[in-house]
């Protein structure tokens, strides 16, 4: 583990108990990170074994949410946590809720296909455009829970503003199947599936720019949420 | 805490010594009033001995020296002429076991404010016996056996009679050390209460060994560790985010 904010405590009970807490957001995050990469190349490949799989694992992410909740809940009760431990137990109480929604996002990508498998398939063209996105995505996620793991403010900080090209690409796709849709009546089944493919993925990239923004705060004390570019340099910067 | 409130009480380098050994190394700072200001840190680490320097209890010991100056309202507390007995009874002490006389209740209250010469007559000490008991909140509980020893009542009660016996005098300042740590958790949280009632008119400095109670009550809290005072500041700022590791490593449990 290389957070060593979380050792040497005079009760070593206590240093196991946060400890566990990130190693299981960690899992949990895999977990999700995993549930999303099948459920893209479910729908990039029309495969519904894999959506089905997809869709029936997203309980798994769930029992992880409600296992780090009671986890968290009891170091709060019996530990009374203070300073840099209270926030990372906030923290990991945040991410969590974050990557339980990532969880759910996979699994409305894979409902998708699931409940039109007979419409017509996207273009290559359309498909590369959505496999490039979720790509980028994915990345970001998975930056965002090095960093998180590192307390790695300034990487946070990077990760964080990479979601802007996130909605510029979902806004990029929208446009495309909004003309596709005027053009062509017969393309509107396929453009609403594209759209609800990227919208969620611009979700996700939401949840990995809110786990930078947990990262921050763990380092810093300060919620970043609402802050303008500027303030959120000044704040690391101070941090 | 607003930092536009007087400053009631303070301390420039003021540095203690046992014989030879130095307790406390050069502490300043400005105790604001009405505020309830917390020492927290190890045993050892100087905080009774700082608090005892502010109505000048380490007097009493013998060996002891203390340099640096402290002024209560702006008047040095150290100059020859001051009257001890009166900085005591303005700067009133809670103890950390509740030492109430073996008298009544009654005369315990009492005697403070006789001695003082606060009552012309007894319908003055009885006010006196009543306001004090009644913003203690112990009123109640003891109005229909003023009469009986202090010592039968309970734990949490005779630091409630404790505290409305320091009140009796009138003081502006009431120094507390660890004034709960020999109480059950409700008792402890009742005197909590009432040091978040008496800061309307007084101005309450506080050692206690429970972190906790300092972030639940203090408003602004003081780490001392080896006779120095490491880190004050906002109690909110202080529990969640304190400046210095030293600081964070005795909230948080570690070893530093």
């Amino acid at each position: 583990m290389p957070n060593s904010k979380l050792g040497s405590h005079y009760s070593q009970a206590y240093d196991a108990e946060l400890h566990q807490a990130v190693v299981c957001l960690l899992q949990m995050a895999t977990l999700a990170q995993q549930q999303l990469t099948d459920a893209m190349a479910a729908f990039t490949t029309a495969n519904l074994t894999l959506a089905q799989q997809v869709k029936a694992f997203d309980r798994k992410v769930n029992t992880f949410e409600v296992e780090i909740s009671e986890h968290c809940l009891l170091i709060l009760a019996r530990r009374q946590p203070a300073a840099s431990d209270l926030r990372l137990v906030l923290s990991v109480l945040k991410a969590v809720n974050d990557i339980e929604r990532i969880g759910d996002l996979a699994k409305r990508i894979a409902k998708v296909l699931l409940k039109e498998p007979d419409s017509n398939r996207p273009q290559p063209a359309q498909l590369g455009q959505l496999t490039l996105m979720g790509t980028k995505v994915l990345q970001m996620l998975s930056r965002a829970l090095v960093a998180f793991e590192r307390v790695d403010v300034s990487e946070a900080l990077t990760v964080l503003r990479a979601d802007s090209a996130i909605d510029a690409d979902y806004a990029g796709i929208t446009q495309q199947c909004l003309q596709d849709m005027r053009q062509n009546a017969e393309q509107i089944t396929t453009s609403l599936q594209i759209m609800q493919v990227a919208k969620a993925l611009e979700r996700v990239g939401d949840h990995a720019r809110n786990i930078c923004e947990h990262t921050i705060f763990l380092r810093t004390s300060r919620n970043v949420a609402h802050l303008s570019d500027t303030e959120l340099q000044q704040v690391v910067d101070e941090g | 805490m607003t930092n536009s409130a007087p400053i009631k009480i303070s301390a420039k380098d003021v540095a203690v010594f046992y014989g030879n050994n130095q307790a406390l190394h050069g502490i300043s700072m400005d105790v604001y009033q009405n505020e309830v200001i917390a020492f927290i840190g190890p045993s050892g680490c100087g905080k009774s001995t700082f608090l005892r320097c502010m109505n000048r209890m380490n007097d009493t010991i013998e060996h002891c020296r203390v340099t640096g100056s402290i002024l209560l309202d702006n008047q040095d507390i150290h100059q020859p002429e001051l009257d001890v007995v009166q900085l005591r009874a303005q700067v009133g002490m809670v103890f950390q076991k509740p030492n109430p006389f073996p008298k009544s209740i009654y005369e315990n209250i009492a005697y403070g404010p006789k001695l003082h010469g606060l009552a012309a007559r007894k319908a003055d000490l009885d006010d006196i016996v009543e306001s004090s008991l009644r913003r203690a909140g112990l009123w109640n509980e003891v109005k229909d056996r003023l009469d009986q020893p202090g010592t039968g009542l309970s734990g949490g009660q005779q630091q409630r009679l404790c505290i409305a016996r320091t009140i009796a005098v009138s003081p502006e300042v009431i120094l507390m050390d660890e004034p709960c740590s020999a109480l059950d958790p409700i008792a402890t949280l009742i005197i909590e209460e009432l040091i978040d009632e008496l800061k309307q008119n007084f101005t309450i400095v506080m050692v206690t060994h429970n972190m906790q109670q300092a972030a639940r009550i203090s408003d602004r809290t003081a780490f001392f560790h080896l006779g120095n005072l490491i880190e004050l500041g906002n109690t909110n700022d202080l529990f969640t985010n304190p400046k210095l590791k030293r600081t964070e490593d005795y909230i948080t449990g570690r070893y530093g």
